[in-house]
């Protein structure tokens, strides 16, 4: 391909706040009925005022923090001017000038290479409301729904680094970890928690200015359809291309249906939204307390507890990774890894037996775990002349199910096993009996 | 009764000594409204039936002494919201909307026992001087009813001029509350910005906008503001008050020798009609007779408030004003009047991009410099004292189609928002005017201090009026 692709993300994510992000109505679930969890604030009514909901502040630092960025101290709230139905104030409150965090960056991996993308800003705004269309006594009806209108919605807008749909599926893979991490947002797409979209452009390799056209699209609801959305668009562009055409500057649908984009509508002119400070909510200072304190609260994040499960605990980094990609898995893991110690479990053997067992940690503790793991244990240890015996003499008393084994009935194994384990008298894995059984009829 | 010249203290005064109930002083307000705003038209809303029912409600007319308002009737300017009671911010756009809540200053007051008779008329969305742009039509100026009362809270100083009320609640975004005060011989608090909540009321420019009232005397402003002020979680630009709020009344009798009062000499060099240099200057001797030393200072960029003021405050406009959408309120956009469409056109282009950091931020440094302005008065004077309008009330028409000339009535004014220090307008005397036969047409000098410095406004207010008496003057209805 003569062509690189340009991807960059733009990514919402509601955060879970008990309360909204500028009244302290209810953030709602989607079980909540339409228009109840409002009041005059989120309705935008005559004379309400915002009041900022601190939790979410920090929440959205946090975020930032987790990507590296550096934290604007002095910062304000802007009005972000437009009309739309679902908007109630005819505005937006959010952030233009100066983000809480900017300049940030997540390192990915993508078929064994490494790479940075950088973070441009992570700002923090509010949901708008939400618009149904639909058919109300014979008529077309547009309705709104405000029980989203105020829900804080933190931005996060990456640099123009990513070059392909797997490493965008890859970074979102990994920004949605850390969200879950910092315990800021369920990120789940399904329920609208984390939006996606991404800025497409193709530009001649070795080309370093980009291309003069992007291409937006919306309505992705998951990571694998970032994946097929650019692969499409780079398809698209690049016929276009070829022909000496220029793709035109628009914002696109995903339709997951027919795995295409659709042209929604064209940014030929784009928006004044009138930025000016919020003059109903006063400049926001962060301090160094506040800052250490939000710094203090962050977890150790994926790539940091990958790292340290490999240099402490001495296991495959293929497992831990896997072990660290979700909090509550790698603290159970943790725990039973130290467990584990005392009972002188290797932790690789625990690392193994969470991932090929698929053990979930809201199922079991890790004490049960490794429990359960020496329990096993015992019965590898059996002493191989005795079982080597034991079998011996159930072959010779069963001579039938032998034939029957030798003459293609494999069920008969089964059978087999079972006198053995029988005559064993202690709980073993039947896996190490059945090969060694195997192991004497084969001979 | 003759309720003409009653005060809050008269009235509480009254109810203590049981001579009224709170139903015959409701009845006698009420009255009076049908008697006079037939023509003066004050009220966009009259509120009769529920008035009486609360009336009634307090003990057949015993006050509840607890209450520091028990029943007072207040006037509510139609930009506050009133739960259940319509809200029009004199704008067809809003001619039918019902709000759902009530606004923190009316909950507060009412809390304290006052009995709303209406809501009162002014220039639809706050946007004037002289009231003329209510879509409900002028209020009069009880003192000459060819005059305007000011504006934009035009019905609010009128009410009170015609007794028909004895406390209004305003707004003041550039001047809306001291001006009618000024126009109508009654006495009008711009507070501190910050210092009253603004929830509920609905925005004109919220950057600017300062929750007040009128009253007859000083005394009962500061009555009110025990009531009013003070942070109450809903507005995040209040000062966050710790413990026990001021008592404003507590300083109204201490005199005011030796107070340092500076006259900027920016307000009283240019465009001062005669009759207002006149009482500015007798004001002047009466601070000096009662002990304060008057003081030349300069405010060296007063010029540039109103250009400020325009640019800001129609920005703000601009953004606060969409959410009139058309597709709630049940009216649309095209219910606005002129002088809003005028106001969100002028801000949606000062905010456009492109020519935001020539009008909005530069606007925004001048109002810094304003700002320094006063904290440097402030460093040599304890307060200022300035005329509120360069001229007396103006005739109806006179300026309605000159929205420029207007807009410079209010060029005494708008610097204290821009500043978003307080200021309290009080009576000082009359026009020479022979074919009113009547002694004239109101004139007011205004109070300013620095932020948050309510209490020393109150008592240098208070001395002056406790000297003059110009409160005690009524128009002739």
């Amino acid at each position: 391909m003569k062509y690189e692709t340009v991807v960059g993300l733009e990514i919402h994510v509601e955060l879970n706040t008990s309360s909204k992000m500028f009244c302290r109505c209810k953030n709602p679930d989607l079980t909540d009925k339409p228009n109840t969890t409002t009041c005059p604030i989120c309705l935008g009514l005559p004379g309400a005022l915002p009041y900022t909901n601190q939790k979410a502040i920090e929440s959205c630092i946090k975020i930032a923090l987790a990507l590296g960025c550096t934290i604007n101290k002095n910062s304000f709230f802007e009005r972000k001017n437009y009309f739309y139905p679902d908007l109630s104030k005819g505005f937006q409150t959010s952030q233009f000038l100066h983000p809480f965090g900017e300049h940030g960056k997540l390192e990915i991996e993508t078929n064994g290479v490494k790479k940075t993308i950088g973070i441009t800003r992570v700002h923090m705004e509010e949901d708008t409301g939400k618009l149904t269309h639909s058919n109300v006594n014979g008529k077309q009806v547009s309705l709104i729904d405000f029980n989203r209108s105020g829900v804080p919605l933190v931005e996060i807008v990456t640099e123009p680094d990513i070059r392909s749909g797997e490493e965008a599926k890859e970074f979102l893979t990994k920004l949605q970890r850390i969200i879950r991490y910092l315990n800021v947002s369920d990120a789940d797409m399904e329920k609208g928690q984390m939006r996606l979209e991404p800025n497409i452009s193709l530009r001649p390799i070795g080309q370093k200015e980009l291309a003069k056209y992007k291409v937006e699209v919306k309505n992705i609801n998951s990571f694998r359809f970032v994946d097929k959305a650019i692969k499409f668009e780079e398809k698209r562009h690049e016929e276009l291309l070829d022909k000496n055409e220029t793709p035109v500057q628009e914002t696109r649908g995903w339709n997951e249906f027919k795995n295409v984009t659709v042209s929604q509508r064209s940014k030929e002119e784009a928006h004044d939204y009138r930025y000016f400070p919020e003059p109903d909510i006063p400049p926001i200072t962060i301090t160094d307390e506040q800052l250490t304190i939000i710094k203090s609260s962050i977890p150790e994040l994926p790539d940091g507890k990958k790292e340290r499960f490999v240099k402490e605990f001495n296991i495959k980094p293929y497992d831990a990774e896997i072990l660290s990609r979700d909090h509550k898995l790698a603290t159970f893991f943790e725990e039973a890894a130290i467990i584990g110690k005392s009972h002188k479990i290797d932790a690789q053997k625990i690392a193994g037996f969470i991932i090929n067992k698929k053990i979930n940690p809201n199922d079991t503790l890790p004490a049960t775990l490794i429990k359960e793991i020496t329990e096993a244990s015992k019965i590898t240890i059996i002493d191989e002349a005795q079982l080597k015996l034991t079998i011996e003499k159930v072959l010779s008393e069963n001579e039938k199910a032998v034939n029957e084994f030798k003459s293609g009935k494999e069920n008969a194994i089964m059978f087999l096993l079972g006198q053995t384990m029988r005559k064993l008298g202690i709980k073993v894995d039947p896996n190490i009996v059945k090969n060694a059984i195997l192991n004497q009829l084969n001979k | 009764m003759d309720i003409t010249n009653l005060t809050i203290t008269d009235i509480l005064n009254g109810y203590k000594e049981k001579k009224f109930s709170v139903s015959e002083i409701v009845n006698a307000y009420l009255d009076r409204i049908e008697k006079l705003d037939g023509k003066i038209n004050a009220f966009i809303t009259v509120d009769r039936e529920n008035a009486l029912k609360k009336a009634l409600r307090l003990n057949s007319g015993q006050a509840n002494t607890n209450q520091p308002l028990s029943g007072v009737p207040i006037g509510i300017k139609d930009m506050f919201l009133t739960k259940g009671i319509r809200t029009t911010a004199a704008s067809n756009l809003l001619k039918d909307y019902i709000p759902p809540y009530s606004a923190t200053a009316v909950s507060r007051l009412e809390d304290a026992g006052a009995i709303s008779l209406g809501k009162l008329n002014h220039d639809a969305w706050a946007h004037g001087s002289s009231g003329e742009n209510s879509d409900f039509g002028n209020t009069l100026n009880p003192w000459s009813y060819d005059h305007v009362p000011g504006g934009s809270s035009s019905g609010s100083g009128a009410a009170i001029a015609a007794s028909m009320v004895p406390i209004t609640t305003g707004t003041d975004t550039g001047g809306s509350i001291r001006l009618p005060a000024s126009f109508t011989n009654t006495v009008g608090l711009k507070p501190t910005y910050g210092l009253v909540p603004r929830y509920g009321v609905i925005a004109m420019a919220s950057s600017l906008d300062s929750i007040g009232h009128f009253t007859k005397t000083v005394e009962d402003s500061a009555r009110i503001l025990n009531i009013t002020a003070g942070a109450d979680g809903y507005d995040s630009t209040l000062r966050q008050t710790q413990g026990k709020l001021e008592d404003y009344m507590e300083d109204l009798n201490k005199d005011i020798k030796g107070l340092k009062i500076g006259v900027p000499k920016e307000y009283v060099t240019k465009g001062l009609s005669k009759d207002v240099k006149e009482k500015f200057d007798i004001s002047l001797k009466v601070l000096e007779d009662l002990g304060a030393e008057i003081i030349d200072v300069s405010l060296p960029h007063t010029d540039a408030g109103i250009a400020v003021y325009y640019i800001l405050q129609t920005s703000e406009v601009s953004s606060n004003l969409a959410r009139y959408d058309g597709i709630r309120y049940g009216h649309d956009r095209s219910l606005f009047g002129k002088e809003a469409k005028r106001r969100i056109m002028l801000g949606t282009f000062t905010l456009s991009s492109g020519y935001y950091d020539a009008y909005y931020k530069k606007g925004m440094q001048v109002r810094t410099l304003i700002i320094e302005d006063f904290n440097k008065a402030f460093s040599r004077v304890d307060a200022l004292v300035a005329p509120v309008s360069p001229t007396p009330p103006w005739k109806f028409g006179e300026k309605a189609n000159d929205p420029l000339a207007m807009y410079l009535s209010d060029a005494l004014t708008v610097p204290i928002n821009l500043a978003g220090v307080p200021a309290l307008s009080v009576p000082a005397g009359f026009t020479h005017s022979a074919s009113l036969g009547q002694g004239g047409l109101p004139i007011g000098i205004q109070f300013i201090g620095p932020h948050f410095s309510e209490k020393l406004l109150f008592r240098i207010g208070n001395r002056f009026e406790k000297q003059t008496n110009y409160w005690k003057e009524l128009p002739k209805l």
